[in-house]
């Protein structure tokens, strides 16, 4: 019995909505750090399901490219993330609040 | 036997995923995130993608993962004693308006039946997915991109040294 492509875009939907869960609700900035990377590997799965079930390598290609975007935008979150923890000695965003009026 | 495969992943999958934001220490949210990556490797394997999955389990639960537990252990992070905001009277307004909204639109979605039949996937050709097929897609169709990516990780690189270095006073 094959799966159908429901099954994999229900899968994907749920994971993306626990990561926007994770981000909205958490505090900690390295575990709202954590739900994005789980929302982006939702939609790598939205795309390879589509690639596979439209029989086109786009989807694939793209996964990859998605793929190194991520790598970087880690990269680069976490050095911000210890640059604000040498500021401010906590990584708890509810107490970054110097730019609200 | 794909179907039970895929259940068993996506059962996996699906349970890690939630345990990821319930977490009170950032350590075991990273684990929880590493089993999710390494069940949606399996279902990569099953949509035929299997240059995608490799990459997954080598770069994003082996490479970036990793960088995230240095991370954790760098700064030191104590247990919480309150992970949750707690919700004020807007916010829990806005999650039961939003869903509604989504339970509207999935009664419709189901009533009208939009949710695809089981009618299977449709074969594809020998080399889909491989590494072949991806690397010579990535050096015709692609090229651009790719030569672009390597710029990204470059400017990440040096934006991640800069941030993260110490004053030098």
């Amino acid at each position: 019995m094959q799966v159908p492509l429901s099954a994999y875009l229900i899968l994907s939907a749920f994971l993306f909505i626990v990561g926007v869960v994770g981000v909205a609700t958490r505090r900690n900035a390295l575990i709202i750090f954590m739900c994005i990377e789980l929302m982006l590997n939702a939609v790598n799965l939205t795309f390879l399901a589509f690639a596979r079930f439209l029989n086109s390598m786009d989807g694939q290609i793209f996964v990859f490219f998605v793929m190194v975007v991520a790598a970087a935008e880690v990269a680069v979150g976490l050095a911000i993330i210890i640059a604000i923890y040498r500021n401010r000695e906590t990584v708890d965003v509810a107490e970054l609040n110097l730019l609200k009026w | 036997m794909e179907l039970v495969i895929f259940t068993g992943l996506a059962l996996v999958a699906a349970l890690a995923a939630m345990l990821v934001i319930v977490q009170r220490h950032a350590v075991y949210s990273a684990l929880f995130l590493i089993i999710t990556m390494g069940a949606l490797a399996g279902i990569y394997i099953l949509l035929e993608a299997h240059f995608v999955w490799i990459v997954q389990v080598i770069v994003y639960a082996g490479a970036i993962m990793v960088l995230f537990l240095f991370v954790i252990m760098l700064l030191d992070i104590r247990r919480e004693q309150d992970p949750w905001t707690p919700p004020g009277r807007g916010r829990i307004l806005t999650a039961l308006l939003l869903s509604v909204v989504l339970l509207v639109e999935l009664g419709m979605a189901v009533a009208q039946r939009l949710v695809l039949p089981p009618s299977g996937a449709p074969s594809v050709a020998g080399g889909f997915g491989t590494t072949q097929t991806v690397g010579r897609l990535l050096f015709t169709d692609y090229l651009f991109p790719f030569e672009i990516t390597s710029v990204i990780l470059l400017v990440a690189m040096v934006g991640a040294m800069v941030l993260a270095k110490k004053r030098l006073t």
